[in-house]
């Protein structure tokens, strides 16, 4: 799992079946640091609460499809909770 | 497997319902001589690591959701030891 940050909103009317209803955020995922690191993903909004600005932690691969309301679905990135904070 | 350190821990409210109650590690990856490679990992953990502690990361999700004890947990990567000493060709490398 990894931190990102919530950059943007996408919409889209037509989707896969079972995609429907669910959140695609634009995440920018991050270093330890906060900093940018790598291309930006599309990310479904699993705990349907994410906004823009917003630290997030991600899951990718098959898990990502596992946090959704019905699991088969071509998801391959999550958002699986809200950062409140990094304790060190 | 690969072996990390803790850094920290992330505090979370609002997270997926499989997370509830789980605690979440900031791990810092390390190479073969112990040495920070620059990549990180949240792991949940399962074995009781602190910070500062030498830990065995699992990063593979039907491992991670057999360890967890959930069998459709979004959950991928888990520390799954704390590492009392690593030897390579016979030496003893230097942790911490």
């Amino acid at each position: 799992m990894q931190l990102a940050e919530v950059t943007g909103t996408l919409v889209a009317t037509v989707k896969y079946e079972g995609l429907e209803g669910v959140r695609l955020l634009v995440v920018q995922p991050l270093d330890r640091d906060r900093r940018p690191h790598g291309d930006m993903i599309i990310a479904a909004d699993a705990v349907d609460m994410a906004g823009p600005g917003e630290l997030v932690y991600i899951v990718a691969s098959r898990e990502a499809a596992l946090a959704m309301p019905e699991p088969f679905v071509p998801v391959d990135h999550a958002i699986v909770g809200i950062v409140d904070q990094v304790a060190r | 497997m690969q072996l990390g350190r803790v850094t920290g821990t992330i505090v979370s409210t609002i997270n997926h319902p499989t997370y509830d109650g789980r605690r979440l590690l900031m791990c810092d990856l390390l190479d073969s001589e112990g040495v920070d490679t620059g990549g990180y990992l949240i792991c949940v953990d399962t074995v009781g690591a602190g910070s500062g502690e030498t830990v065995l990361i699992l990063d593979e999700g039907n491992g991670a959701r057999q360890v967890v004890g959930d069998p459709n947990g979004p959950i991928r990567a888990v520390v799954v030891g704390i590492v009392d000493e690593l030897l390579i060709e016979g030496e003893t490398v230097e942790l911490e």
